[in-house]
């Protein structure tokens, strides 16, 4: 297991250095650059130069990666070129706003997709079951922002329930946690649910009932054990997707969060700013990644060895 | 031995009913299991051990039910009982074993806590109480260091050692019944000997009945009092152990007989019996052997026959040509 994880912890250092790269050439590719945007339509040639020069934009690209790589190690994530305060100020106050989001988000993708996931498999085929399923296949149909939008109309603006934007109370974020979180319960729904039917033919299941075990020991203790293992990876997998999702959530509803940032940074060509917030955000995703991998393993080291 | 009847199993009918047809998996079985006594099932893959045995306890699984018959334990009948009734004799007074170790136990749950919960379901003891006596369990049937072992997953215990470890669970409320499916096969043959001899001397401590189903008549021959053999869901033969051996009587026992192994003969191979199983799901007239059996004539195919009661009642035979007293003369040699 120490094994384990060592090996995983060193595999991730190769892929936050490719993150840093590829972010850094992407923004390269970007047409107009921070220069161009701080200086403002209709600005000499001149003065962009100089803006340039002073941001060290005209130094070679493998200076620029390297240094910014140098700063990195620090802690230094450049300085915005918009508001001229390190990056890192900013990114620090925002992201705990998106980690929360990502974090209740994550719960209602848990809680909700597995008590609907046994709900249909503990009877299959019935009523029950087709409607959980019906739900589930719209919920990942649907894409999350357009969801959003319903969701913010019925409960915000017609029922009144829902403050419509902002993140200051539990009320402002029932409903982005929502959206951001159901079509991942809904996958999580359907897994659940083929888990469960999986593994209650397994003999164990039978030597359970055979035993006399009463039904909902059976259940809960013998089968949901062994069903919920697979079910976490793909709960980790939503994760991911949760965290690209948090900057279309953010926009609908005006959260003040890292993904809101990233976007309105890509708008101002605040290259500085936008390397600095998808590089900490694929940071966090790594990590998560690491922490489920690690997580499986645990649950999975029994099945493995049969 | 004082003969008394502990289980009784009158004309059992279970049946699939499925898209195809209906499954007529177990097919009117009678069967008698006296206290302390082993009676062995045995039969080919697919001719209905497990659901017999599994009908016994009321979990045949889906599409398959109990159409018809009895299933007496002391004298009280068990078909039609609830859930929760079943509930309180499955692991209790009746408990099985069954054939894969490997894949018996719930990975994820102590082999203790697997052998403590069925304790605490049917005699109510706490957790600690429980638990010890998982850990006696865990001793009676020869496992070192039962206090370590409890506390293990089953990937951490070999194949033997989980087969102890269901004998263990099976036993534990001291059932007066039960039956063991196949519950060596998966096993070598050294570790197969040593289960076998186990549950010899456990069954003459506790006193239950024991049905033993296997298709290997080498373990037959070595553990059981009386045995049943099953064809197609029925009951062929039916008679003592010895009595099977010295003078099987239906040609299908014969064939089985003779693809035994012997030792003390020069055989020049093994004889396998060609052909296999009629599908439960086929129509049948006549006597299901015929396909297979080297003495049926016309009339195999248009009459079915009975299972006979020998003069003696000591033993039982589904076959038009058997008759008491003189051997088959025709085709096979007796064995
Ligand atoms: N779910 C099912 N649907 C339809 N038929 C089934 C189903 N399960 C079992 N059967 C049928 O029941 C018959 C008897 O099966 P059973 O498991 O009792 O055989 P067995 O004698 O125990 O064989 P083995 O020695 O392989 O364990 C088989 O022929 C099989 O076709
Ligand atoms: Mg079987």
């Amino acid at each position: 297991m120490l094994a384990f994880i060592t090996k995983r912890l060193a595999q991730t250092i190769p892929v936050i250095f490719g993150i840093t790269l590829v972010v850094f050439l992407i923004m390269q590719m970007v047409p107009g650059d921070s220069a161009q945007v701080l200086a403002g339509e209709g600005a000499s040639k001149e003065t962009i130069e100089n803006l340039r020069h002073n941001l060290g934009l005209d130094r070679p690209l493998y200076v620029q990666y390297f240094d910014s790589i140098a700063g990195l190690f620090q802690g230094d994530l450049g300085i915005s070129a918009k508001s001229h305060q390190p990056v890192i100020n900013e990114i620090t106050t925002r992201l705990p706003i998106s980690v929360e989001l990502a974090f209740y988000s994550t719960l209602i993708t848990i809680i909700l997709g597995m008590t609907a996931g046994i709900i249909s498999a503990v009877r299959p085929y019935s009523v029950s079951d087709m409607s959980v399923m019906v739900v589930a296949l719209l919920g990942i149909s649907f894409p999350s922002f357009w969801l959003g939008l319903i969701l913010m109309y019925i409960f915000s603006v017609e029922l009144q329930w829902f403050p419509v934007s902002g993140w200051d109370s539990v009320k402002h974020m029932i409903l982005p946690a929502f959206t951001l979180g159901a079509s991942g319960a809904a996958i999580v729904a359907r897994m659940t649910r083929s888990s469960m039917l999986e593994v209650v033919r397994q003999d164990y299941i039978r030597t359970a009932r055979a035993k006399g075990i009463r039904g909902y020991l059976v259940i809960y203790k013998h089968a949901l054990r062994n069903a919920l293992i697979p079910v976490i990876t793909v709960v980790g997998l939503q994760f991911g997707a949760l965290l690209g999702g948090t900057v279309l959530i953010e926009s609908v509803f005006a959260i003040n969060g890292l993904g809101r940032l990233i976007v309105e940074s890509i708008r101002m060509r605040d290259i500085p700013m936008v390397q600095g917030g998808i590089l900490v955000a694929s940071l966090v995703f790594v990590i998560v990644n690491l922490f489920v991998d690690i997580l499986y393993r645990f649950f999975n080291r029994r099945i493995d060895l049969n | 031995m004082a003969q008394e009847k502990v289980l009784e199993i009158n004309q059992l009918k279970t049946y699939f009913h499925t898209k195809r047809g209906i499954g007529k998996v177990v097919d009117g079985i009678d069967l008698t299991l006296h206290k302390g006594e082993t009676l062995g099932i045995v039969g080919e893959s697919g001719c209905g051990k497990s659901m017999t045995s599994l009908s016994v306890l009321q979990l045949v699984p889906d599409p398959g039910k109990i159409v018809e018959g009895s299933v007496r334990l002391n004298n009280e009948e068990l078909v039609g009982k609830s859930e929760k009734q079943m509930r309180n004799i499955r692991g209790n007074q009746i408990s099985m074993i069954f054939q894969e170790p490997m894949t018996s136990l719930n990975p994820v749950i102590s082999v203790g806590e697997q052998i403590a919960e069925t304790i605490r379901e049917h005699q109510g003891l706490n957790r600690k109480q429980a638990f010890q006596k998982s850990i006696e369990m865990l001793k009676l049937v020869g496992i070192p260091s039962p206090e370590k072992r409890a506390k293990q997953e089953p990937f951490q215990l070999s194949g033997g050692m989980r087969q102890r470890v269901m004998i263990a669970m099976a036993l534990a409320c001291n059932p007066e019944v039960l039956i063991a499916d196949e519950p060596t096969t998966a096993l070598d043959v050294t570790i197969q000997s040593q289960i076998l001899k186990l549950m010899k001397n456990l069954q003459k401590k506790l006193k239950m009945g024991i049905i033993f189903i296997t298709h290997d008549l080498g373990v037959v021959a070595e553990t059981c009092d009386r045995v049943a053999v099953m064809y197609a869901g029925e009951i062929v033969e039916y008679s003592t152990t010895e009595e099977l051996f010295r003078h099987p009587k239906h040609p299908y026992t014969k064939g089985l007989l003779q693809s035994l192994p012997k030792l003390y003969e020069d055989q020049e191979e093994l004889q396998a019996m060609e052909g296999s199983i009629p599908s439960p799901f086929k129509e049948h007239q006549g006597c299901k052997f015929t396909d297979r059996c080297p003495i049926a004539e016309d009339s195999c195919h248009q009459i079915h026959p009975d299972l006979k009661m020998s003069s003696d009642h000591s033993y039982q035979v589904r076959c038009l040509f058997y008759q008491e007293e003189k051997e088959l003369t025709k085709g096979m040699s007796s064995v």
